[in-house]
């Protein structure tokens, strides 16, 4: 396999603005960013560096400004807004740092929402979504609402969500920002057994240096660009 | 997705029950009123209604509604009588005379003078006695209502005397009568004794009441009264119309009412439609991470227009059923018989409750619509 086929999001020179004249605001200045299939790749940087706007931008949230941005394989740009959706829907699967799960429905209902979503009957989802949380250690709390859960329980049932579908980009934004260490630590350790797979690649924005060591690849960011991205023995890098 | 949109829409029990139940207000409040409304405003042609043998009504061409009367002279009768196409025609008394119990209790009554040779008018539901019976002497036939008025606590029994200008009288029938606009008891005699239960003057025809021969309508009948006696006719649904019409213009009643309607409208829609927005303006971050997740909006619109129909539809039944309950305890009261919940009433209200339901979808689908998915990230 090539180096250009083992991308899985690939942006060249992406531009992001927002507002027009005295109001605009540059939010990605020229982002080189590139994301490889089998890992867990890091995205990190100040508040207000452009993190969120560009993980918005690769899932197709945001329209960007210019540049090139290819994500498994397809441009974007190409896409209808509904086919964009459509393609949303099956390749990307997201985790939240407040893990944004419907509070009226059960861990295992929340978990099978991406399949409901995608046409599964609602019995075959809600199997699958219990089938899933097992394996991520929460078998016991599949019928517990999110406010019957801790913080850590929420965001593997948050994790779930994002994997159930299997699809084949995980865009993670801050997933242990509201966890304490331990939980964050396991998260992470489920995040790095189960999400990372040869055909799927794994995006994590965080601010979060203790779990620095589980990326693959980290990509700095300032001000809208990135400044430098460290690859190989990363938790040796951030030691 | 119509499970999503379901248990979202449920899931906050305390903002569901809200939800359902200032809709089930509102629906009861209209529904309420409405009929009320209707129902009083038909009162005022009850005794129009329970003359069902009639179908054309002759009165003094100055004449407005049932209680305002000026007498006819007894050669109407027969000018009317006349008049091609008319297949019988009979004199109707109406008066309002003081009756009195031998213990002493009194009332200002409605007495109903009928025809002697047909009893044409009488009372066709009765509920002691019979009709006929007023071919007697000194015989009234008296409702339910004026009865429970007049002999309070007392038991429903025949032969009961009365005294109307110095004449006794004696109960020969009691009917379940309409119940008229004022709660006075309905007396049904034949014209020649309530001419003479009331103080004399010197002429006394209400009305005359006609039927028109087969082959000739009501309406045609009127005209061609109207045109050959220069005498006021109308057919019995154009003088109940005339009657609500005269009070609807005349009387605060339609005012007093209005505002009550308006009152639950406002604040029943207003309170309903609010609460539905900020549903939905609340769970925005829910409607913003199923966006995200791949939900299109002409879903998202479905799942709002759900939740809205559910809701509304719910309320509706369940203030629906509140007024009907209302209504059928309300019926066995004598005060308020025959108020009842008036299907026009349940449609108006399902109109309006379906207006604020939609206008409240646009209003939630509009804020869901402009909502950028990227938000979920803030």
């Amino acid at each position: 396999m090539s180096e250009a086929d083992n991308l899985a999001v690939s942006c060249r020179d992406v531009q992001k603005h927002f507002g027009e004249g005295e109001t605009r605001v540059q939010a990605l200045r020229g982002v080189e960013f590139f994301a490889r299939f089998g890992e867990l790749s890091f995205l990190v940087g100040p508040s207000g560096c452009g993190k969120t706007t560009l993980i918005s931008v690769i899932a197709g949230l945001l329209d960007r400004s210019g540049g090139d941005l290819s994500v498994l394989g397809v441009e974007i740009d190409e896409l209808t807004p509904s086919e964009r959706i459509l393609f949303r829907r099956k390749n990307v699967g997201f985790l939240f740092q407040q893990y944004n799960l419907l509070p009226a429905f059960t861990a295992a209902e929340n978990v099978a929402v991406p399949l409901l979503i995608a046409g599964t009957l609602r019995q075959e989802a809600l199997d699958r979504a219990r089938s899933l949380l097992s394996q991520l250690g929460l078998s016991q709390r599949t019928e517990a609402l999110p406010s019957q859960l801790s913080g850590g329980q929420q965001q593997r049932v948050a994790l779930a969500r994002a994997l159930v579908h299997q699809p084949r980009l995980v865009i993670c934004d801050e997933p242990t920002a509201a966890l304490d260490h331990a939980s964050g630590e396991a998260v992470m350790d489920l995040l790095a057994g189960n999400a990372v797979h040869s055909d799927r690649a794994v995006i994590v924005v965080t601010h979060d240096t203790r779990v620095f060591h589980y990326a693959q690849s980290i990509a700095h960011m300032d001000d809208g660009r990135i400044s430098k991205v460290t690859s190989g023995p990363i938790a040796e890098a951030h030691a | 997705m119509n499970f999503v949109a379901l248990r979202m829409l449920t899931g906050d029990r305390s903002k569901y029950f809200g939800l359902v139940f200032a809709i089930a207000f509102c629906t009861f409040l209209l529904e309420n009123q409405t009929s009320i409304f209707a129902n009083i405003m038909r009162r005022t042609a009850s005794q129009i209604l329970d003359v069902t043998d009639a179908e054309v009504w002759v009165m003094d061409p100055k004449t407005e509604y049932w209680d305002q009367t000026k007498a006819l002279k007894d050669t109407d009768l027969t000018r009317v009588r006349s008049v091609p196409g008319v297949a019988w025609a009979v004199r109707l008394f109406k008066g309002n005379p003081v009756a009195k119990t031998l213990s002493g209790k009194f009332a200002v009554s409605l007495l109903i003078g009928l025809d002697d040779a047909t009893l044409s008018g009488a009372p066709r539901k009765m509920l002691l006695g019979s009709w006929q019976r007023l071919s007697e002497p000194d015989s009234v036939v008296l409702d339910q209502a004026g009865y429970v008025l007049l002999f309070p606590g007392e038991p429903l029994e025949l032969g009961r005397i009365l005294e109307m200008n110095d004449h006794r009288v004696t109960v020969v029938g009691i009917s379940d009568a309409s119940a008229p606009f004022l709660s006075a008891p309905v007396m049904h005699t034949r014209y020649s004794e309530a001419v003479n239960f009331l103080g004399r003057e010197r002429t006394q025809l209400s009305f005359v009441i006609a039927r028109p021969l087969p082959g000739t309508t009501p309406d045609e009948l009127a005209a061609r009264i109207e045109a050959a006696t220069s005498l006021r006719a109308r057919t019995t649904q154009q003088f109940i119309w005339d009657c609500i019409r005269y009070y609807l213009k005349n009387t605060g009643i339609p005012v007093n009412f209005g505002i009550t309607i308006l009152v639950a409208l406002v604040v029943g829609t207003v309170v309903a439609g609010q609460t539905f927005y900020l549903f939905t303006v609340e769970n925005l971050k829910q409607f913003g991470t199923l966006k995200a997740m791949g939900v299109t909006n002409p879903r998202l619109m479905g799942m709002i227009l759900l939740q809205a129909a559910s809701v509304a539809a719910l309320g509706f039944a369940i203030g629906t059923g509140m007024a009907a309950t209302f209504f059928e305890i309300t019926l066995r009261s004598l005060a308020t018989r025959g108020i009842v919940l008036m299907w026009q009433s349940a449609a108006i209200t399902f109109a309006c409750i379906l207006f604020v339901a939609v206008v409240t979808s646009v209003l939630s689908i509009r804020r869901v619509l402009v909502l950028e998915p990227a938000e979920v990230f803030r």
